[in-house]
Protein backbone atom coordinates (compact mmCIF):
# COMPACT_ATOMS: atom_id res chain seq x y z
CA UNK A 1 0.00 0.00 0.00
CA UNK A 2 1.01 3.51 -0.53
CA UNK A 3 0.92 6.56 2.25
CA UNK A 4 1.67 9.73 2.07
CA UNK A 5 4.08 11.11 4.59
CA UNK A 6 2.39 14.06 5.67
CA UNK A 7 3.67 17.47 4.23
CA UNK A 8 7.32 16.47 4.40
CA UNK A 9 9.30 19.62 4.68
CA UNK A 10 11.77 20.13 1.92
CA UNK A 11 14.52 19.30 4.48
CA UNK A 12 14.16 16.14 5.62
CA UNK A 13 14.56 15.45 9.22
CA UNK A 14 17.62 13.27 9.55
CA UNK A 15 16.17 10.17 11.22
CA UNK A 16 14.70 9.50 7.41
CA UNK A 17 17.91 9.77 5.45
CA UNK A 18 19.34 7.73 8.11
CA UNK A 19 16.74 5.29 7.98
CA UNK A 20 17.03 5.82 4.24
CA UNK A 21 21.03 4.61 4.19
CA UNK A 22 19.93 2.01 6.61
CA UNK A 23 17.15 0.33 3.85
CA UNK A 24 19.79 0.40 0.58
CA UNK A 25 22.48 -1.13 3.27
CA UNK A 26 20.00 -4.01 3.94
CA UNK A 27 18.71 -4.51 0.55
CA UNK A 28 22.61 -4.54 -1.17
CA UNK A 29 23.16 -7.40 2.36
CA UNK A 30 19.99 -8.93 1.50
CA UNK A 31 20.81 -9.39 -2.32
CA UNK A 32 24.80 -10.34 -1.24
CA UNK A 33 23.19 -13.16 0.75
CA UNK A 34 20.57 -14.44 -1.16
CA UNK A 35 22.58 -14.17 -4.21
CA UNK A 36 25.56 -17.15 -2.43
CA UNK A 37 22.64 -19.73 -2.90
CA UNK A 38 23.88 -19.25 -6.77
CA UNK A 39 27.42 -20.54 -6.58
CA UNK A 40 28.53 -23.79 -5.91
CA UNK A 41 27.67 -24.99 -2.08
CA UNK A 42 29.59 -24.99 0.27
CA UNK A 43 29.57 -28.38 0.94
CA UNK A 44 30.39 -29.00 -2.67
CA UNK A 45 33.66 -27.38 -2.23
CA UNK A 46 34.12 -30.01 0.70
CA UNK A 47 33.47 -32.53 -1.48
CA UNK A 48 35.74 -30.90 -3.95
CA UNK A 49 38.49 -30.65 -0.91
CA UNK A 50 38.96 -33.98 -0.19
CA UNK A 51 38.87 -35.28 -3.82
CA UNK A 52 41.94 -33.21 -3.91
CA UNK A 53 43.19 -34.59 -0.52
CA UNK A 54 43.02 -38.11 -2.24
CA UNK A 55 44.82 -36.89 -5.24
CA UNK A 56 47.42 -35.70 -3.86
CA UNK A 57 48.27 -38.83 -2.04
CA UNK A 58 48.12 -40.81 -5.05
CA UNK A 59 50.41 -37.74 -7.12
CA UNK A 60 52.72 -38.05 -4.00
CA UNK A 61 53.50 -41.58 -5.46
CA UNK A 62 54.00 -41.18 -8.68
CA UNK A 63 57.59 -41.65 -9.83
CA UNK A 64 57.38 -39.93 -13.25
CA UNK A 65 56.41 -36.23 -13.86
CA UNK A 66 53.64 -37.37 -16.36
CA UNK A 67 52.04 -39.41 -13.89
CA UNK A 68 51.81 -36.44 -11.18
CA UNK A 69 50.58 -34.81 -13.88
CA UNK A 70 48.27 -36.67 -15.38
CA UNK A 71 47.04 -37.19 -11.37
CA UNK A 72 45.85 -33.99 -11.17
CA UNK A 73 44.41 -33.17 -14.39
CA UNK A 74 41.92 -35.82 -13.67
CA UNK A 75 41.74 -34.55 -10.44
CA UNK A 76 40.92 -31.03 -11.84
CA UNK A 77 38.35 -32.87 -14.32
CA UNK A 78 36.65 -34.73 -11.40
CA UNK A 79 36.32 -31.11 -9.54
CA UNK A 80 34.35 -29.70 -12.49
CA UNK A 81 32.42 -32.53 -13.05
CA UNK A 82 31.31 -32.14 -8.95
CA UNK A 83 30.87 -28.33 -9.69
CA UNK A 84 29.09 -28.67 -12.80
CA UNK A 85 26.69 -31.28 -11.32
CA UNK A 86 25.76 -29.42 -8.20
CA UNK A 87 25.26 -26.18 -10.22
CA UNK A 88 22.54 -28.25 -13.02
CA UNK A 89 21.41 -29.77 -9.85
CA UNK A 90 20.23 -26.11 -8.60
CA UNK A 91 19.35 -24.48 -11.85
CA UNK A 92 17.60 -27.39 -12.41
CA UNK A 93 15.45 -26.50 -8.77
CA UNK A 94 14.81 -23.26 -9.62
CA UNK A 95 13.97 -23.43 -12.88
CA UNK A 96 16.67 -21.66 -14.84
CA UNK A 97 18.78 -22.41 -17.46
CA UNK A 98 22.52 -23.57 -16.35
CA UNK A 99 24.60 -20.91 -18.56
CA UNK A 100 21.67 -17.95 -17.90
CA UNK A 101 22.39 -16.90 -14.41
CA UNK A 102 24.98 -18.66 -11.99
CA UNK A 103 26.87 -20.82 -14.29
CA UNK A 104 27.60 -17.89 -16.45
CA UNK A 105 28.96 -16.44 -13.58
CA UNK A 106 30.88 -18.56 -12.80
CA UNK A 107 32.34 -19.98 -16.17
CA UNK A 108 32.94 -16.26 -17.18
CA UNK A 109 34.81 -15.63 -14.14
CA UNK A 110 36.89 -18.67 -13.74
CA UNK A 111 37.65 -19.67 -17.66
CA UNK A 112 40.15 -17.16 -18.66
CA UNK A 113 42.54 -17.92 -15.53
CA UNK A 114 41.98 -21.60 -16.14
CA UNK A 115 43.12 -21.15 -20.00
CA UNK A 116 45.85 -18.95 -18.89
CA UNK A 117 46.86 -21.58 -16.32
CA UNK A 118 46.54 -24.82 -19.61
CA UNK A 119 48.23 -22.93 -21.41
CA UNK A 120 51.37 -22.34 -19.13
CA UNK A 121 51.30 -26.01 -17.92
CA UNK A 122 52.06 -27.24 -21.09
CA UNK A 123 54.79 -24.34 -21.52
CA UNK A 124 56.00 -25.28 -17.66
CA UNK A 125 56.02 -28.94 -18.20
CA UNK A 126 57.50 -28.77 -21.53
CA UNK A 127 60.66 -26.96 -20.08
CA UNK A 128 61.01 -29.07 -17.56
CA UNK A 129 60.16 -26.56 -14.71
CA UNK A 130 57.29 -29.16 -13.19
CA UNK A 131 57.84 -27.53 -9.45
CA UNK A 132 56.36 -23.82 -10.64
CA UNK A 133 53.43 -25.84 -11.39
CA UNK A 134 51.30 -25.90 -8.00
CA UNK A 135 52.06 -22.33 -7.61
CA UNK A 136 50.94 -20.95 -10.71
CA UNK A 137 47.86 -23.40 -10.53
CA UNK A 138 46.97 -21.68 -7.15
CA UNK A 139 47.68 -18.27 -8.19
CA UNK A 140 45.25 -18.61 -11.16
CA UNK A 141 42.44 -20.93 -9.74
CA UNK A 142 42.87 -17.82 -6.65
CA UNK A 143 42.68 -15.00 -9.16
CA UNK A 144 39.47 -16.48 -10.66
CA UNK A 145 37.67 -17.28 -7.19
CA UNK A 146 38.57 -13.81 -6.55
CA UNK A 147 36.68 -12.31 -9.50
CA UNK A 148 33.73 -14.17 -9.56
CA UNK A 149 33.24 -14.25 -5.72
CA UNK A 150 32.89 -10.43 -5.75
CA UNK A 151 29.07 -11.05 -7.29
CA UNK A 152 29.03 -13.44 -3.92
CA UNK A 153 29.37 -13.35 -0.04
CA UNK A 154 32.64 -11.76 1.07
CA UNK A 155 33.69 -14.85 2.01
CA UNK A 156 34.52 -16.20 -1.59
CA UNK A 157 36.74 -13.39 -2.28
CA UNK A 158 38.71 -13.55 0.29
CA UNK A 159 39.11 -17.77 0.04
CA UNK A 160 40.28 -16.21 -3.59
CA UNK A 161 43.08 -14.23 -1.67
CA UNK A 162 44.33 -17.11 0.41
CA UNK A 163 44.95 -19.56 -2.75
CA UNK A 164 46.63 -16.19 -4.03
CA UNK A 165 48.98 -16.06 -1.49
CA UNK A 166 49.40 -19.61 -0.98
CA UNK A 167 50.55 -19.53 -4.82
CA UNK A 168 52.51 -16.48 -4.56
CA UNK A 169 54.35 -18.52 -2.03
CA UNK A 170 54.76 -21.57 -3.92
CA UNK A 171 56.25 -20.66 -6.87
CA UNK A 172 58.91 -19.25 -4.75
CA UNK A 173 58.97 -22.38 -2.52
CA UNK A 174 61.32 -25.65 -3.01
CA UNK A 175 59.68 -28.14 -5.57
CA UNK A 176 59.75 -30.56 -3.28
CA UNK A 177 56.68 -28.24 -1.29
CA UNK A 178 54.30 -29.19 -4.34
CA UNK A 179 52.19 -31.97 -3.40
CA UNK A 180 52.15 -29.75 0.19
CA UNK A 181 51.47 -26.53 -1.28
CA UNK A 182 48.53 -28.32 -3.46
CA UNK A 183 47.12 -30.45 -0.50
CA UNK A 184 46.85 -27.31 1.72
CA UNK A 185 45.21 -25.35 -1.14
CA UNK A 186 42.66 -27.38 -3.14
CA UNK A 187 42.47 -29.28 -0.29
CA UNK A 188 42.49 -27.21 3.07
CA UNK A 189 41.33 -24.41 1.90
CA UNK A 190 38.41 -26.07 0.22
CA UNK A 191 37.01 -27.94 3.29
CA UNK A 192 37.83 -25.02 5.41
CA UNK A 193 36.19 -22.21 3.35
CA UNK A 194 33.08 -24.81 2.23
CA UNK A 195 32.34 -25.58 5.85
CA UNK A 196 32.32 -21.86 6.44
CA UNK A 197 29.93 -20.71 4.12
CA UNK A 198 27.97 -23.95 4.58
CA UNK A 199 27.26 -23.50 7.79
CA UNK A 200 27.06 -19.33 7.85
CA UNK A 201 25.16 -19.20 4.37
CA UNK A 202 23.33 -22.53 4.45
CA UNK A 203 24.12 -25.12 1.98
CA UNK B 1 -31.82 9.11 -8.38
CA UNK B 2 -29.32 7.20 -10.21
CA UNK B 3 -26.12 6.04 -7.67
CA UNK B 4 -22.74 7.92 -8.88
CA UNK B 5 -20.66 5.69 -10.62
CA UNK B 6 -18.14 4.33 -8.19
CA UNK B 7 -21.20 3.36 -5.94
CA UNK B 8 -22.55 1.18 -8.38
CA UNK B 9 -18.82 -0.91 -8.56
CA UNK B 10 -19.18 -4.88 -7.75
CA UNK B 11 -17.82 -5.21 -4.00
CA UNK B 12 -14.58 -6.90 -5.82
CA UNK B 13 -14.23 -4.34 -8.18
CA UNK B 14 -14.39 -1.52 -5.71
CA UNK B 15 -11.89 -3.11 -3.20
CA UNK B 16 -9.48 -3.28 -6.34
CA UNK B 17 -10.08 -0.01 -6.83
CA UNK B 18 -9.28 0.93 -3.07
CA UNK B 19 -5.98 -0.87 -3.91
CA UNK B 20 -5.53 0.44 -6.72
CA UNK B 21 -5.50 4.27 -5.62
CA UNK B 22 -3.35 2.80 -2.54
CA UNK B 23 -0.94 1.74 -4.32
CA UNK B 24 -1.54 -2.02 -3.54
CA UNK B 25 -0.99 -3.34 -6.85
CA UNK B 26 2.16 -1.46 -7.74
CA UNK B 27 1.04 1.95 -8.81
CA UNK B 28 3.32 4.47 -9.10
CA UNK B 29 3.92 7.13 -6.18
CA UNK B 30 2.04 10.42 -6.51
CA UNK B 31 5.05 12.20 -5.45
CA UNK B 32 8.45 12.43 -3.85
CA UNK B 33 6.76 12.28 -0.60
CA UNK B 34 4.85 8.94 -0.76
CA UNK B 35 6.28 5.72 -0.24
CA UNK B 36 5.45 2.06 -0.55
CA UNK B 37 4.46 0.91 2.73
CA UNK B 38 4.32 -2.99 1.72
CA UNK B 39 7.85 -2.81 0.84
CA UNK B 40 9.27 -0.38 3.28
CA UNK B 41 8.08 -2.64 6.09
CA UNK B 42 11.75 -4.93 6.46
CA UNK B 43 10.89 -8.51 6.27
CA UNK B 44 9.05 -7.44 3.34
CA UNK B 45 11.85 -5.40 1.61
CA UNK B 46 13.94 -8.06 2.42
CA UNK B 47 11.90 -10.80 0.76
CA UNK B 48 11.78 -8.38 -2.70
CA UNK B 49 15.44 -7.78 -2.27
CA UNK B 50 16.22 -11.73 -2.10
CA UNK B 51 14.24 -12.26 -4.96
CA UNK B 52 15.53 -9.80 -7.35
CA UNK B 53 18.75 -12.00 -7.49
CA UNK B 54 17.27 -14.99 -8.06
CA UNK B 55 14.92 -16.65 -10.92
CA UNK B 56 13.14 -18.21 -7.53
CA UNK B 57 13.78 -19.36 -4.19
CA UNK B 58 12.72 -21.94 -1.86
CA UNK B 59 10.77 -21.15 1.29
CA UNK B 60 13.85 -22.82 3.28
CA UNK B 61 15.93 -20.64 1.19
CA UNK B 62 14.30 -17.61 1.68
CA UNK B 63 13.37 -18.13 5.40
CA UNK B 64 17.24 -18.55 5.92
CA UNK B 65 18.62 -15.37 3.69
CA UNK B 66 15.88 -12.91 5.40
CA UNK B 67 16.62 -14.73 9.11
CA UNK B 68 13.19 -15.23 10.34
CA UNK B 69 10.74 -18.01 11.53
CA UNK B 70 8.33 -19.91 9.38
CA UNK B 71 5.41 -18.38 10.63
CA UNK B 72 6.71 -14.80 9.90
CA UNK B 73 7.75 -15.70 6.84
CA UNK B 74 4.49 -17.19 5.84
CA UNK B 75 2.37 -13.99 6.73
CA UNK B 76 4.66 -11.73 4.86
CA UNK B 77 5.01 -13.41 1.75
CA UNK B 78 1.54 -13.40 1.68
CA UNK B 79 0.43 -9.85 1.67
CA UNK B 80 3.42 -9.78 -0.91
CA UNK B 81 1.47 -12.73 -3.28
CA UNK B 82 -2.01 -10.95 -2.24
CA UNK B 83 -0.27 -6.97 -3.82
CA UNK B 84 0.57 -9.35 -6.68
CA UNK B 85 4.49 -8.33 -6.20
CA UNK B 86 5.52 -12.16 -5.91
CA UNK B 87 4.29 -15.38 -7.15
CA UNK B 88 4.09 -18.69 -4.82
CA UNK B 89 4.03 -22.11 -6.11
CA UNK B 90 3.41 -25.01 -4.57
CA UNK B 91 4.41 -28.49 -5.75
CA UNK B 92 5.77 -31.83 -4.51
CA UNK B 93 9.24 -33.63 -4.79
CA UNK B 94 8.72 -36.92 -4.22
CA UNK B 95 6.46 -36.70 -1.38
CA UNK B 96 7.75 -33.45 0.09
CA UNK B 97 6.12 -30.23 -0.58
CA UNK B 98 8.22 -27.68 -2.15
CA UNK B 99 6.69 -23.77 -1.75
CA UNK B 100 8.74 -21.52 -4.46
CA UNK B 101 8.75 -17.80 -4.79
CA UNK B 102 9.42 -15.81 -7.59
CA UNK B 103 9.18 -11.99 -7.97
CA UNK B 104 6.70 -10.63 -10.80
CA UNK B 105 7.22 -7.96 -12.96
CA UNK B 106 5.13 -5.59 -10.22
CA UNK B 107 6.90 -6.66 -7.65
CA UNK B 108 10.18 -5.63 -9.60
CA UNK B 109 8.80 -2.34 -10.84
CA UNK B 110 7.96 -1.46 -7.25
CA UNK B 111 11.45 -2.40 -5.70
CA UNK B 112 12.89 -0.07 -8.37
CA UNK B 113 10.68 3.01 -8.00
CA UNK B 114 11.32 2.41 -3.54
CA UNK B 115 15.15 2.22 -4.73
CA UNK B 116 14.55 5.37 -6.68
CA UNK B 117 12.69 6.49 -3.60
CA UNK B 118 15.50 6.38 -1.30
CA UNK B 119 18.38 7.04 -3.29
CA UNK B 120 16.42 10.85 -4.19
CA UNK B 121 15.81 11.06 -0.01
CA UNK B 122 20.20 10.47 0.61
CA UNK B 123 20.25 12.77 -2.43
CA UNK B 124 18.32 15.29 -1.24
CA UNK B 125 20.29 15.52 2.06
CA UNK B 126 23.65 15.68 0.40
CA UNK B 127 22.15 18.79 -1.77
CA UNK B 128 21.01 20.36 1.79
CA UNK B 129 24.55 20.20 3.22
Amino acid sequence: MTVRLAQTPPEEPPALHDRAMDNLRYIRETMERASSFTAVPGWGQVAIGITALVATYVAAHQSTPRGWLGTWLAEAIISLLIAGWLMDRKARASGVPLLSGPGRKVAFSLSPPMIVGALLTVVLFRKGLTGAIPGMWLLLYGTGVVTGGMYSVSIVPVMGVCFMALGAAGIFAPAAWGNWLMAAGFGGLHIVFGSIIARKHGG
Amino acid sequence: MAKPQALRREPGKEQTEKQRLRGVHGGAPQSMHEIDRLIHERLRLGIISALAVNESLTFKELKHTVKTTDGNLSVHARKLEDAGYVNCSKTFEGRTPKTEYRLTAAGRRALERYLDHMEAVIGRMRKTN
